[in-house]
């Protein structure tokens, strides 16, 4: 885990209201699993306050890669980075997504800017010679990011682009045509799609994680801000940053949306 | 330079503390903080009882701030004890331990437990945790009840006792003078100001309780005043607490009166800040000429000769 300063080394819009940032770091680009995260802190002023946490997006050698769409006073400071600028980094956090096990097909399910860990997942699946298959879904074509994601099976909310419907609704026409029974499922997105992602996991008996977000300030558990209740278990609540953000979906009750 | 200071029989080797439930158990930062760097550790509330502590949303970042209702959640004294205290034996720190229940008895049954163990060397009470129902806050704008607590608690122990007060009351020093009258060696200023944040669109408290404390720079006028007001008026150590980001704003509180001061919200950024303030204070103090930076206590110049008065441009 490292705190430090990074530069920038470029920002693109690479779908409406959606940047890439990407910034140098060795250790990060050295270390980080799939799944895990970074807390940045935006700049040294004083408001927006807080550290925001991200998912890596991707690596390439020294250079690391976060994704995010422009919502508030922290993301316009994001996508306002230019080369030569700095952002300070604290990272990698939290548990990465399991992509060893005996399954031989990965199911990658992203809804919006829940594709945000799905490149460096998609990646790190195959070179553990796994069979990924990844569907995406935005609420209009002009919000899809695809790069960098092999040949994704689409859905759109408007239908201005492939399926038209919800991402779920998608995965489970697939997997009408081909059923699958060594597939693991992995998803990050909504809340309401998570729920729906788990349902229907659970519903074909496949293992499934999913990777959530929650407030937090810290990212490293010392502000207990971002707990997620668990299912069957002693303590209440686990917490998103340092017992996830990555979750078996057989283990958590996710909140209301 | 002397950068330490005694309270009651203990001394602590710098003024600069971490505030409770913003540094954890120790444990979680290990690799990012010196520890021995810092005067003190004030660890996490603790209770009898585990306590699994209020629903999310528990935070919320408002301007220069953040809103919090954590609700008390800890591991309860027991597994502190078994899980949390043999590590924290091993930092070269002072460890403060804080505590917060909901009656007087449980006040006095977990104090009285960590009072036998080994590596503990004060107390602070939470009598003024905003997030729960039971206790809390309402034993902490209860001027008698607080007074209590500290009576009882000081007849348990010889260790330093210090008593966490809140600035939710119309007198904070009434409360100072009260604590001091029954005992306690010294008094932190402040806990969180009670505070709200609301999303316009979705129409919903942004916090599940609603309300909640505000923590953070925001606070930091409002926490000088309340050190001040106490520091005026009655003569008891004062922890200051309240959005110290830098070296600078923990002078300041040391100025108007804190004999050390407390690093909160701030550990959530950085949770070296209570390292870098340490360092910041003692090349301040060395910049002013000072030998022992307890000249700064309480050596605000309240002469009323503003000509000084930087610019604020």
């Amino acid at each position: 885990m490292t705190l430090c300063n990074a530069d920038v080394t470029g920002v693109r819009e690479v779908a409406q209201g959606v940047y890439v940032l990407s910034f140098r770091n060795p250790e990060v680009a050295r270390t980080v699993l799939p799944g895990q995260f970074l807390n940045l802190r935006v700049h040294e002023g004083l408001d927006p306050f807080l550290r925001r946490p991200f998912s890596v997006y991707r690596v390439e050698k020294d250079v690391v890669e976060i994704i995010f769409q422009v919502i508030g006073k922290g993301t316009a400071i994001l996508a306002g980075k230019k080369r030569g600028d700095v952002v300070n980094i604290l990272g990698p956090l939290g548990v990465p997504f399991g992509i060893g096990g005996e399954f031989t097909k990965a199911i990658l399910i992203a809804g919006g800017l829940g594709i945000a860990p799905m490149p460096i997942l998609g990646e790190h699946l195959r070179k553990a010679g796994k069979r990924v298959e990844i569907f995406v879904g935005a609420r209009t074509v002009g919000q899809l990011a695809l790069h960098h994601l092999k040949s994704p099976h689409v859905a759109t909310d408007d239908g201005s682009r492939g399926f038209h419907g919800t991402v779920v609704a998608l995965v489970e026409s697939y997997f009408k045509e081909h059923p699958q029974t060594d597939a693991k499922v992995f998803a990050c997105g909504p809340t309401r799609m998570l729920e729906a992602v788990s349902r229907f996991a659970q519903a074909s008996f496949l293992p499934c994680e999913l990777s959530l977000e929650g407030e937090m300030a810290c990212g490293i558990g010392i502000c207990q801000g971002c707990p997620v209740e668990r299912i069957n278990a002693e303590r209440r609540y686990a917490l998103v940053c340092t017992e996830g953000p990555t979750f078996d979906c057989t283990t958590i009750r996710l909140r209301e949306a | 330079m002397k950068t330490g200071f005694t309270l009651r029989n203990v001394h602590f080797k710098n003024r600069v503390f971490v505030a409770s439930g913003t540094f954890g158990y120790g444990d979680e930062v290990q690799n990012l903080v010196e520890v021995g760097q810092l005067g003190g550790i004030m660890t996490k509330s603790l209770s009898w009882k585990p306590r699994d502590g209020n629903p999310p949303p528990r935070i919320a970042e408002t301007p220069s701030g953040m809103l919090n209702s954590i609700g008390l959640a800890n591991i309860g004294v027991h597994a502190f004890i078994e899980k949390k205290l043999p590590y924290l034996r091993t930092l070269d720190t002072c460890i403060i331990v804080n505590i917060a229940a909901s009656s007087v008895q449980e006040y006095c049954d977990v104090l009285g437990l960590l009072n036998e163990q080994e590596g503990i060397h004060g107390f602070e009470i939470n009598v003024s945790c905003p997030n729960v129902k039971e206790g809390g806050l309402s034993f902490g704008i209860d001027c008698d009840r607080t007074a209590e607590i500290t009576s009882r608690l000081r007849a348990l122990t010889e260790k330093p006792l210090i008593i966490k007060l809140t600035p939710n009351v119309t007198h904070i020093s009434r409360f100072a003078a009260a604590v001091k009258d029954a005992g306690a060696d010294a008094v932190s200023v402040m806990n969180t100001v009670i505070g709200m944040a609301v999303d316009a669109r979705t129409r919903k408290p942004r916090i599940s309780t609603t309300t909640g404390g505000l923590s953070g720079p925001a606070i930091k006028p409002i926490a000088l005043a309340k050190v001040y007001e106490v520091a005026q008026s009655v003569d008891i150590p004062i922890f200051g607490i309240g959005g110290i980001m830098t070296a600078e704003d923990a002078v300041e509180f040391l100025l108007v009166g804190a004999s050390a001061v407390q690093i909160g919200t701030a550990n959530f950024i950085d949770p070296s800040t209570g390292v870098t303030v340490a360092q910041g204070i003692e090349s301040f103090a060395r910049q002013q000429g000072l030998n022992d930076i307890g000249e700064l206590v309480g050596a605000l110049d309240a002469r009323r000769d503003f000509s000084v008065l930087q610019s604020w441009l």
